[in-house]
C-alpha cells in the first residue's frame, strides 16, 4: 500500500527539482550576461569613468569615447516612437473592441497584428525607399510651415533622422501595444460598460469613464512592452537614422542609438578599448531597459492597488 | 529506392574513398572580396578534391581576430594588420596581395548628366564639411561647361567598421593634411559631417535617395548599380575614372616606392603612376609564416600560388582587377617562404 505512494512521491520530488532548475536558469542566465557584459566593460568603465556618459566624442582613431549621443538618441527616437504609437495603437484596441462590426474586429485585429511578423530589416528598406522620401514631400513641409518656429524641427531636413527612426519604430511597435491594449480591454467585464450606458453615458463617455480606468495597469503594461521593444530596435533604426554620433533635439537631424551602434562597430572593433567602450554601451543599454522594465511593474502595481482599493470602497 | 538504400550505398562510397590527404582549410574575413574568393575556392576544388577550402566574410576585423586566435587556418583583411597586432602574434603573419578594390565618390544629381570631377583637396574639404554646395567656385572651376545645381551637398559614409573606410580615410588623409590632423585613418573614424548608412548597400541606397548626397562606395558596387561617380585627379594630375584598368595601374605605379623586400602591408592610394586610380588597395590572404601541420600549409601555398596565376584571369569578369603582372615574383618569393616544422612547404 505504502509502495506507490512513495513512489508518486519522488517522482513529484524529481518533476519539482526539474522544474526548479529551469526556472532559475533563466535568472540566472541574466545574471552571467550582467556579469560578462560588467567585466568587459571595465577597461572602459575605468579609463573614461562618468565623462563616457556624458561627452559626445567618438573617436576610435584617437580611442576617445563618449556616448551621449547614443543614449540621447535611443531615449529620444523611443519616445518620439511612443508619442505617436500610443494613441494610435489604443485608438484600434478601443475600436476593435468597443465599435467595430463584428465581421470587421476578426480581419483588422489580424492585419495589425500582421505587422508584427514583417522582419526589421524589411521596415529598414521600407523606410529609406517609401517612408523617407514620403517625410520630405508630404510631412516635413508643413510641419515646418507651422512648426518650424519650434526648436524641434530646425535645420535641413536630409531624410536619414531622428524622425524617420520614431516613425519607424512607431509602426513597428503599434502591433504589440495594439494586441495587448485589445486582449486587456476585451477582458474588462462587460457589467462595467452596461452601468455606465445606464447611467446615460454616451458609448465614448462610457469606454472614457468605465473600461479605461479598468484596465489601466494592463494598458500601461501594453505601451511598456512597445517601449521595451523600441529601446532595443536594432536594424530597421540604423537604416534610417542617419547614424551621427551628435546630440541635436531637431527631429531633422540624424542621431544614433545605441543598439544600432553596437550591430554597426562591433564587428569590426579591433582594439580592445574599442570593444570595451561597446561593451560598456551594450552594459548602459541593458541597465536602461531593465529600469525601464522595474518603473513599469512598480506603476503597474499602484495602479492596480489603487483599483483594488477603489473596488472595496464600491 | 527507399531511404536506407540510399545510406548504406552513401556509407560504401564513403568508405571506398581513399581515406588519406583529405585536407580541409579554414579561413574568415573581409567580404569585400567573397565574390573571387569562393569562385576560386570552387574552381581549385574541382581540380583538387582532396584539398576543401571554406571561406565566411565575416569583415575584415573579425578574420585579422579569428586570424590570430588561432581558429582559423588563414584570414582576410581590407585593411592591413597593425604593427601591435602582429607584435601580438609574435609577428607571425604573412600579407599576401590577392586583387585590388578601389573605392569612388557615387553623387546623386539628377540635373548634371556628365561626369563629375573632383580634386583632392576639394574632396578632402566637402567630407570636411568646409565645401557645403554643388555649385561651389572650386567645383565649378574644375567642372567648365557644367551647370552645378545651388544644393547642399550631403555627405554620406559608413556607419559600420569597414575597410572600404579605411582606403578612403587612408586616401583622404595623403591629400589633406587637415584631414589627417582632424580626423585621421582607420576602419570607422569619426566624420566630422554627414550620415551614416551601413555596408554598401546601406550608402548605396542612402546616396540614391537624397538629391545632392555624394558617398564612397566600391568600384564594383557603383559599377553593377550603375551609380554616377565621381572622376578624381592623381598625384601626376591626370583626371581618371575608376575602372579595373586604372586600379590596376594604381599597384603598378606604387611598386617603385615598396621595393621587392615589401611585407606588402603598403597602402597604394594616391599612387605616382600616370593612370593611376588614386583610391585604390589591396585585399590581403593573411598567411602564418610558420604552421605545425604540414600538409595543411602545403596545401594552402598551392592554393594561393594558384589563385595569383591562374586565378587572377578570373577577376575582371566578377568586378575585381588583377594585381600587376609584375609584382608576381615578389609575391611567389614571399610564399616560398612559408614554413612548417621548421621547413619550407613547397
Amino acid at each position: 500500500m505504502t509502495s506507490p505512494l512513495l513512489g508518486r512521491d519522488r517522482s513529484d520530488r524529481i518533476y519539482r527539482q526539474v522544474l526548479t532548475g529551469f526556472a532559475l536558469a533563466l535568472p540566472l542566465l541574466i545574471v552571467i550576461i550582467l556579469g560578462v557584459l560588467f567585466t568587459n566593460a571595465w577597461p572602459a568603465v575605468k579609463r573614461f569613468g562618468a565623462s563616457f556618459l556624458v561627452t559626445s566624442t567618438w573617436d576610435p582613431v584617437s580611442e576617445v569615447y563618449g556616448a551621449a549621443p547614443m543614449i540621447f538618441g535611443t531615449l529620444a527616437s523611443s519616445l518620439l516612437a511612443l508619442l505617436i504609437a500610443v494613441p494610435l495603437a489604443l485608438s484600434v484596441a478601443i475600436f476593435l473592441t468597443e465599435f467595430a462590426p463584428r465581421r470587421l474586429r476578426q480581419p483588422v485585429a489580424f492585419l495589425v497584428e500582421l505587422l508584427a511578423a514583417i522582419p526589421s530589416v524589411v521596415y529598414g528598406m521600407w523606410g529609406i525607399f517609401v517612408l523617407i522620401p514620403f517625410l520630405r514631400s508630404y510631412v516635413v513641409p508643413p510641419l515646418k510651415a507651422v512648426f518650424g518656429w519650434t526648436p524641434f524641427l530646425q535645420g535641413v531636413f536630409y531624410g536619414n533622422s531622428l524622425l524617420a527612426g520614431g516613425v519607424i519604430l512607431a509602426i513597428m511597435i503599434v502591433p504589440y501595444i495594439a494586441a495587448v491594449s485589445r486582449e486587456v480591454l476585451l477582458a474588462v467585464p462587460t457589467s462595467q460598460r452596461e452601468a455606465a450606458l445606464a447611467m446615460g453615458a454616451t458609448r465614448w463617455e462610457a469606454v472614457r469613464s468605465a473600461v479605461l480606468p479598468y484596465g489601466r495597469a494592463g494598458l500601461i503594461g501594453a505601451i511598456i512592452l512597445g517601449l521595451g521593444r523600441a529601446l532595443g530596435e536594432t536594424m530597421a533604426v540604423t537604416m534610417v537614422i542617419g547614424n551621427r554620433h551628435d546630440i541635436s533635439v531637431s527631429l531633422l537631424q540624424p542621431a544614433y542609438t545605441m543598439a544600432a551602434a553596437i550591430a554597426n562597430e562591433f564587428s569590426e572593433a579591433t582594439t580592445a578599448t574599442y570593444q570595451s567602450a561597446l561593451m560598456e554601451v551594450g552594459l548602459i543599454l541593458f541597465v536602461l531597459t531593465v529600469a525601464v522594465n522595474a518603473i513599469a511593474r512598480i506603476l503597474i502595481w499602484r495602479v492596480a492597488r489603487g483599483a483594488a482599493v477603489g473596488s472595496r470602497a464600491l | 529506392m527507399k531511404p536506407t538504400r540510399y545510406l548504406s550505398l552513401a556509407a560504401l562510397l564513403g568508405t571506398a574513398l581513399p581515406a588519406a590527404a583529405q585536407v580541409t582549410l579554414n579561413g574568415a574575413g573581409a567580404t569585400f572580396p567573397n565574390i573571387i574568393y569562393s569562385d576560386w575556392m570552387l574552381t581549385y576544388n574541382q581540380s583538387h578534391p582532396d584539398v576543401k577550402l571554406n571561406y565566411q566574410s565575416i569583415g575584415s576585423g573579425g578574420g585579422i581576430r579569428q586570424f590570430s586566435d588561432g581558429t582559423v587556418d588563414f584570414g582576410a583583411t581590407d585593411a592591413p594588420m597593425s604593427d601591435s597586432a602582429i607584435t601580438a602574434i609574435q609577428g607571425n603573419v604573412l600579407h599576401i596581395p590577392m586583387v585590388l578594390g578601389a573605392v569612388v565618390a557615387a553623387y546623386t544629381l539628377p540635373e548634371v548628366s556628365q561626369p563629375i570631377r573632383i580634386s583632392p583637396d576639394v574632396l578632402a574639404d566637402i567630407f570636411l564639411g568646409k565645401v557645403t554646395k554643388w555649385n561651389d567656385a572650386r567645383l565649378a572651376s574644375i567642372n567648365p561647361g557644367v551647370t552645378l545645381p545651388n544644393q547642399d551637398i550631403i555627405v554620406v559614409h559608413r556607419s559600420d567598421g569597414s575597410g572600404t573606410s579605411f582606403v578612403w580615410t587612408d586616401y583622404l588623409s595623403k591629400v589633406s593634411p587637415e584631414w589627417a590632423q582632424k580626423v585621421g585613418k582607420g576602419t570607422s573614424v569619426s566624420w566630422p559631417v554627414g550620415l551614416g548608412g551601413r555596408g554598401n548597400e546601406g550608402v548605396a541606397a542612402t546616396v540614391r535617395q537624397t538629391p545632392g548626397a555624394i558617398g564612397y562606395i566600391e568600384l564594383g558596387y557603383a559599377l553593377i548599380n550603375k551609380m554616377p561617380f565621381a572622376v578624381l585627379k592623381n598625384q601626376s594630375g591626370n583626371w581618371i575614372t575608376a575602372s579595373l584598368e586604372s586600379v590596376t595601374a594604381a599597384a603598378a605605379g606604387a611598386m617603385k616606392e615598396m621595393g621587392p623586400n615589401t611585407d606588402f602591408r603598403v597602402s597604394i592610394t594616391n599612387s605616382p603612376g600616370a593612370r593611376a586610380y588614386p583610391a585604390a588597395s589591396f585585399t590581403w590572404l593573411l598567411v602564418h609564416k610558420s604552421y605545425s601541420d604540414t600538409a595543411k600549409a602545403r596545401s594552402l601555398v598551392q592554393f594561393i600560388w594558384w589563385a595569383e596565376s591562374e586565378g587572377q584571369a578570373k577577376a575582371p569578369e566578377l568586378g575585381y582587377a588583377p594585381l600587376p603582372q609584375q609584382l608576381r615574383p615578389w609575391i611567389q618569393a614571399h610564399l616560398k617562404s612559408v614554413t612548417a616544422g621548421g621547413r619550407a612547404v613547397l
